[in-house]
């Protein structure tokens, strides 16, 4: 269920962001999650995209990129569903490293989780009958 | 040939060279005393007569010539013939102040090829080598020096230049390179680039490589080893003296012999100007010995190091000395505590990055600031913005145990540091701009 996602390394100076961006843009490639990470010094940028191997072998020309698996759950629109989501991990003994939101036109609210164990992550959260995003879904958005 | 280019005088007993040395010093003197006005009032301030120079322990004293005087001097003051005599000249690059302009003779080019020469045999170099000539052809010694010395060797010598390194791949890959030539900083980035084309250590024909005209460490020589899959020898020279050749690596790799015959080396206390005994740290003092058109006595090279006369394995018997292990040029004063970029270099290749890096040194609030740019490998780089930053204050901490003052890192992407075919710029001292 786990999603493979794009971590590409940026230095913090002006158009660095922008040149990651455009690689992607000019290839045709949709982004359909992006978070940033960052210090003084750099930046990571997070992507989930519609073609993950061709992101990766264009960025990876003259970038530090790296794929790294994240799981993605749909909040359902009550209250304390993201709450309902950390519980679970937590109980399960599973760390976030970080984690980021997008919406779906159609599809609702996500929230992507990296986590230290992503497949005990997967079991914890199906047990619940919590759904996981499959990538299919994320390319279909 | 077999192990020695010239081996009559490289294994002659000290006696002989003693013999050659002294027979050459009067002469030079007085060559120098007669045909060099600025340097025969330097001697006439001091009261020496060329006369009183009878043999190389009397060398003490002649006055110093500095990087100074070669500037004040230019460009004919230093001039030792008449220039319908000479055939060529080289420069220094003047980064450090006005270009300082050399003079050859076909005399003193051919000295310097048969020194390079020497270089090439001592780095294994036979007649069926293909020797890669990647130092800069021009002004610059580097290309032209080694090239003759190649010539000499009889190896079939291919006049690269620096830069391009599409095209030096294709060449070393195509014409079978068997020695590379070039500064060290070029070396590790031709590895690099063999390694990104997917190349392995073993595919190239490289047995070795000579490489100087700028610092480097034992840490950098074995990176660069590995990288090409050869054994790197150093080799030290300067415009002033003629170019590279005056002293090189031995297949012991302990040191560069000095050629003797040509160039007699002193070890001096750098504030009092005093002689220093032999394996005693100190500036580097060269005369050269027998040269027409640039003969310079007791020049100051600002280079810091050690001389041996320990006997070396290889059999030849020309004095040795260590690797500079820094220049007064190179040297940074930052809050008060001495810095070597060489320094630098070796915390760097110890915690596993590469030698490309960048200081950029400033002065904010009246407190001196040193920040260090460094590449981040991909294998090095996790997507957590954590782990990045705490690979940052371990290299933090690992530069100030090695310097005494702690600079800060900063992690950037690979290839964003410029990469230099010639030397490397490697320090940006902004304080300069503010004083």
């Amino acid at each position: 269920m786990a999603i493979r996602q794009l971590s590409v390394f940026i230095e913090n100076k002006k158009g660095k962001l922008s040149d990651a961006v455009k690689t992607i843009s000019e290839a045709g490639i949709n982004m359909r999650a992006m978070s940033i990470g960052d210090s003084d010094d750099f930046g990571i940028l997070r992507l989930i995209v519609s073609d993950t191997a061709k992101a990766y072998s264009l960025l990876s020309e003259d970038m530090i990129v790296k794929v790294t698996d994240v799981i993605a759950v749909k909040m359902s629109d009550k209250e304390g569903a993201l709450y309902t989501v950390l519980r679970v991990l937590e109980k399960a003994d599973i760390n976030v490293e970080y984690t980021y939101a997008f919406t779906a036109r159609e599809l609702g609210a996500y929230v992507v989780f990296r986590v230290n164990d992503v497949e005990a992550a997967e079991k914890a959260l199906s047990d619940k009958g919590i759904v996981l995003m499959t990538e299919d879904e994320i390319r279909s958005i | 040939m077999g192990k020695y280019y010239q081996e009559e005088i490289e294994t002659a007993s000290r006696e002989e060279i003693l013999k050659i040395q002294n027979e050459k010093i009067v002469k030079q003197v007085k060559h120098v005393y007669e045909n060099v006005p600025y340097y025969r009032n330097l001697m006439d301030e001091k009261g020496v007569k060329p006369e009183d120079i009878k043999s190389v322990d009397d060398i003490k004293k002649l006055p110093f010539l500095s990087k100074a005087d070669l500037r004040d001097a230019y460009p004919y003051g230093l001039l030792g013939t008449d220039l319908k005599n000479c055939v060529r000249i080289h420069s220094t690059s003047g980064t450090t102040g006005r270009r300082v302009v050399a003079f050859y003779t076909q005399h003193d080019v051919d000295l310097w090829e048969e020194c390079c020469a020497r270089a090439i045999v001592a780095a294994g170099g036979t007649k069926d080598d293909v020797i890669q000539v990647a130092y800069g052809y021009g002004l610059f010694t580097g290309g032209f020096g080694v090239h003759g010395g190649s010539q000499k060797v009889g190896c079939l010598t291919l006049p690269m230049s620096s830069g391009n390194t599409e095209r030096q791949i294709q060449f070393m890959m195509d014409l079978g390179s068997t020695i590379l030539c070039c500064t060290p900083s070029y070396a590790a980035f031709i590895g690099e680039s063999l390694a990104e084309k997917g190349y392995k250590p073993t595919d190239n024909k490289l047995k070795a490589g000579i490489f100087g005209a700028e610092p480097w460490t034992e840490e950098m020589r074995r990176e660069i080893e590995k990288s090409l899959g050869i054994k790197a020898y150093d080799i030290y020279g300067l415009t002033e003296s003629s170019g590279p050749g005056v002293a090189y690596e031995c297949e012991e790799q302990k040191g560069m012999h000095i050629n003797e015959d040509h160039f007699y080396a002193e070890i001096i206390d750098p504030d009092t100007g005093e002689t220093l005994p032999e394996g005693s740290k100190g500036e580097l003092v060269f005369t050269s010995l027998d040269k027409e058109a640039f003969p310079l006595l007791r020049y100051r090279t600002k280079d810091i190091c050690v001389l041996t006369r320990e006997k070396c394995a290889c059999g030849r018997t020309h004095i040795k000395m260590c690797k500079p292990m820094g220049r007064s040029d190179d040297m940074m004063i930052i809050r008060g505590v001495n810095v070597f970029p060489s320094q630098i270099e070796t915390v760097l290749i110890k915690e596993g990055y590469t030698p490309n890096y960048l200081i950029e040194v400033d002065r904010v609030k009246n407190t001196d600031t040193l920040d260090i740019s460094v590449e981040l490998q991909p294998g090095q780089f996790s997507d957590k913005v954590s782990d990045i930053q705490a690979k940052e204050k371990a290299l933090e901490g690992a530069m100030r145990t090695m310097l005494g003052i702690g600079p800060k890192i900063h992690l950037v992407p690979p290839k964003s540091i410029a990469r230099s075919e010639g030397k490397a710029v490697r320090v940006i001292d902004k304080r300069k701009l503010h004083d």
